[in-house]
């Protein structure tokens, strides 16, 4: 089913909003209006007066108004892989979960290690006009993990930073090249930290669970191992580094002593890591196979801390689409991760039920934390910035259920978790692009 | 022994997928159906008629002689019709998913699977996916339910109880599915389990399952009833996991200079197939009158007739056949 871009609008009110804003700390009651593609207005204040003739509005009820979700780690399947997902399918999926932009991983098919590829998905995204997709580029050719790609060249064509996608860069000589000259062009390279040596063939995090099922362990050491050799070596290069999915206590007390030193050093997890753990492969169940691997409990724990006092950046989907014949295998053989685009906010919000973070805080990690660290233009509400907005109520609880999931690949981590958080409408420069069926 | 009817209904399982789970009273159950049939097999007529007119599939995805061989002797003297399947001739070569075996052989009315496969778990994979009993015939590196129940046979039949007896379990724990069907069931039955062996061979957090760890085989082996030798698995092992057969054998095989260390009466046991010098040597392997070897194997085919026979039963009488 293809999805056509509707008109853009010409001007369209949004009362009785919530107008939120982490960016600013903006937390009020308000309205907000749109203007073609741009936002025009919003405040307390606006329409105080009463709404102009002949405008579009929409009612908010009372539901939080604040920037489109911005979500730095998501795997897209097209090209090469569109039995497993498309870009039409996973756009629909992310409007679903209020993400109005997102950053795909070079892992397609072909690779993109190439301007072409670069260019190929920003377009069949643009002529989709669902989420914003914007690329990361290989750090190697063919993710090979031996000759640097054109990192210079593919950053010019729009690549926003540089990443072997799922895999680490294995040879520690080859990245501290990459990061030299990566940091050449002040471009960031973004690491899978997974020591491949110690994860071959593993199944699941090692430990007890791991032992009583005849799985075999990936030690938590595998990912503490890479964090500290890339700390060292954006050091020597003084390179700027990022760490994507970070899982353990270990790992993240290396990123936070790094960044106490003021090394250029970030990272982000994604929601399995703060709200599952390794007991959810229970009996075998291959939609909690991740990677990294669902950890121990006070690893999760961890990473909440982590959360909270900024040693994590943000928060990414890490949506992985694996499709059925990918995951109804025994164990060992069935495929890593889960789809996390429509479960992104719900799962992180619970932080904010919880008691961890307030709800602003919890919303910066998905919008303006995000697009900072990444440099686009999104993530915050402002006077002529682009209309990517979603409307959300807080409160509601909803069932997840993988089978109504808009994405084409169904194996969600979160299948049956009761959450709380549910997006109404979803807006990209100033369309309405989703819309909750109640 | 208490009557058939009776035991039947003590056994609330549809499938043996492990040991770990059952109680003590379950276990006990077809230890004392397996005894039954020991005295069977010693008989010139060993043939009953019990599983008449069903049907077992032996279904191994890995190669196998003994396992194999003994599922379908017990099937045979309990009057079923045995079908073995093995991986070489069958469709999984030529691509197809285990889900979707399991529906073709579903679709032929099986009453009994036996599957063995390499990967963990891919047992009762198949398992939720027919409406026959499974039986697990060892997954990975996860159970080896009828192994255990063997060698609890062989041990209660020595040692007249399991309770309070001291067992090492020595080797290639960490890739030995019957390592933990044994430390599952021995556990339950309230005997005391070791573990013994290098540090590269034991799985992180073993200490958890309940047992105490030895990494010196002197040490694992004082006082103990029980000793139980594992093979060496090879072929499953990538990278290395000691520097040489010489080395391993020289600290970690089974030799009479060790077995002092253990109780006089001590029981030697092994799974087999043995790798001779290498976690056993030979001339304690051929000591019969402390290796309980061959009597091992003797029990295997009387705790597979128990099994095949309980639980065909707990099918056809509790459970409607909606295929």
């Amino acid at each position: 089913m293809a999805v056509k871009p509707s008109q853009t609008q010409g001007r369209v009110a949004y009362i009785n909003a919530r107008l939120m804003d982490p960016a600013s700390g903006l937390d009020v009651k308000g309205a907000l209006l749109t203007d073609g593609e741009m936002i025009a207005d919003f405040g307390t204040q606006l329409f105080a007066d009463g709404l102009p003739e002949g405008i579009a509005t929409v009612d908010c009820q009372g539901f939080c108004l604040a920037p489109g979700l911005v979500d730095m780690r998501a795997q897209l399947r097209e090209p090469g892989d569109e039995n497993k997902g498309t870009l039409a399918s996973d756009g629909r999926s992310a409007t679903a979960g209020g993400v109005t932009s997102l950053v795909c991983l070079p892992n397609t098919q072909p690779v993109i290690d190439d301007m072409s590829v670069v260019e190929f998905v920003a377009r069949r995204a643009r002529l989709l006009g669902l989420a914003k997709v914007y690329p990361y580029g290989a750090v190697t050719k063919g993710l090979e993990g031996r000759e640097l790609a054109e990192m210079g060249m593919l950053a010019e064509a729009g690549a926003l930073a540089f990443t072997d996608a799922i895999k680490a860069v294995a040879d520690a000589q080859v990245m501290r090249r990459a990061l030299s000259y990566a940091a050449t062009f002040g471009l960031m390279i973004i690491e899978h930290p997974e020591e491949p040596s110690l994860a071959a063939g593993g199944d699941m995090n090692a430990g007890e669970t791991a032992t009583r099922l005849g799985l075999t362990g990936i030690p938590r050491q595998a990912e503490v191992i890479i964090v500290e050799r890339d700390i060292h070596l954006a050091e020597l290069t003084g390179a700027r580094i990022h760490f994507a999915h970070v899982s353990t206590a270990q790992a993240l007390d290396a990123v936070r002593r790094a960044k106490t030193r003021g090394l250029a050093v970030t990272c982000d997890t994604a929601p399995p890591y703060f709200a599952l753990n390794e007991i959810e492969v229970g009996d075998y169940r291959t939609f909690a196979k991740l990677s990294p691997p669902l950890r121990a409990e006070d690893d999760r724990e961890a990473v909440i801390e982590a959360l909270k006092d900024g040693t994590i950046d943000t928060i990414a989907s890490d949506h992985t689409p694996q499709d059925e014949d990918a995951k109804r295998l025994p164990f060992a053989q069935a495929a890593f991760g889960g789809v996390g685009l429509e479960t992104l906010l719900a799962v992180t919000l619970e932080l904010y039920h919880n008691a961890h973070l307030s709800l602003a805080e919890t919303l910066r990690l998905i919008t303006q934390a995000p697009a900072d660290l990444l440099g686009l233009p999104a993530g915050r509400l402002e006077k002529a910035a682009a209309a990517d907005l979603i409307l959300f109520d807080p409160a509601r609880g909803w069932k997840v259920d993988a089978d109504k999931l808009l994405s084409k690949s169904k194996n969600s981590p979160f299948d049956g978790r009761p959450v709380q958080g549910r997006v109404v409408r979803t807006v990209v420069d100033g369309r309405t692009v989703f819309q909750l069926e109640d | 022994m208490s009557d058939t009817a009776s035991d039947v209904l003590d056994f609330p399982h549809r499938h043996l997928l492990g040991i770990e789970g059952l109680s003590p009273d379950e276990i006990t159950l077809l230890l004392d159906r397996s005894e039954s049939y020991v005295e069977q097999n010693r008989q010139a007529d060993k043939k009953k008629s019990i599983l008449r007119g069903r049907t077992i599939f032996n279904l191994f995805f890995e190669a196998s002689t003994r396992t194999r061989t003994s599922f379908e002797l017990a099937g045979k003297r309990l009057g079923g019709d045995v079908i073995n399947m093995s991986v070489a001739t069958s469709a999984i070569k030529k691509g197809e998913t285990l889900i979707d075996t399991a529906m073709t052989l579903n679709a032929m009315h099986p009453d009994v699977l036996v599957v063995r496969h390499p990967n963990s778990g891919a047992v009762n994979l198949l398992a939720e996916k027919v409406n026959c009993s499974v039986i697990n015939g060892g997954d990975g590196a996860h159970e080896h339910p009828t192994q255990a129940l063997l060698d609890a046979l062989t041990i209660h039949r020595r040692k007249g109880r399991l309770a309070g007896l001291l067992v090492a379990i020595c080797g290639d724990i960490l890739h030995s599915r019957v390592a933990r069907s044994n430390i599952h069931l021995l556990n339950t039955m309230g005997a005391r389990v070791r573990a013994v062996a290098p540090k590269t061979l034991v799985p992180s957090s073993a200490e958890r399952l309940g047992v105490e760890v030895f990494d010196d085989m002197n040490a694992g082996l004082a006082d103990c009833d029980i000793v139980m030798m594992l093979r060496l698995q090879s072929e499953r092992m990538q990278g290395n996991f000691f520097p040489s057969i010489r080395e391993y054998f020289h600290f970690f095989g089974l030799d009479y200079e060790k077995l002092g260390n253990a109780k006089e009466d001590a029981l030697i046991m092994h799974p087999g197939p043995m790798n001779r010098g290498v976690e056993i040597d030979s001339e304690v392997a051929d000591d019969y009158g402390r290796s309980a070897i061959r009597e091992q194997v003797e029990m295997g085919v009387a705790v597979r007739m128990a099994c095949l026979e309980i639980l065909t039963r707990t099918v056809s009488e509790t459970e409607p056949r909606n295929l």
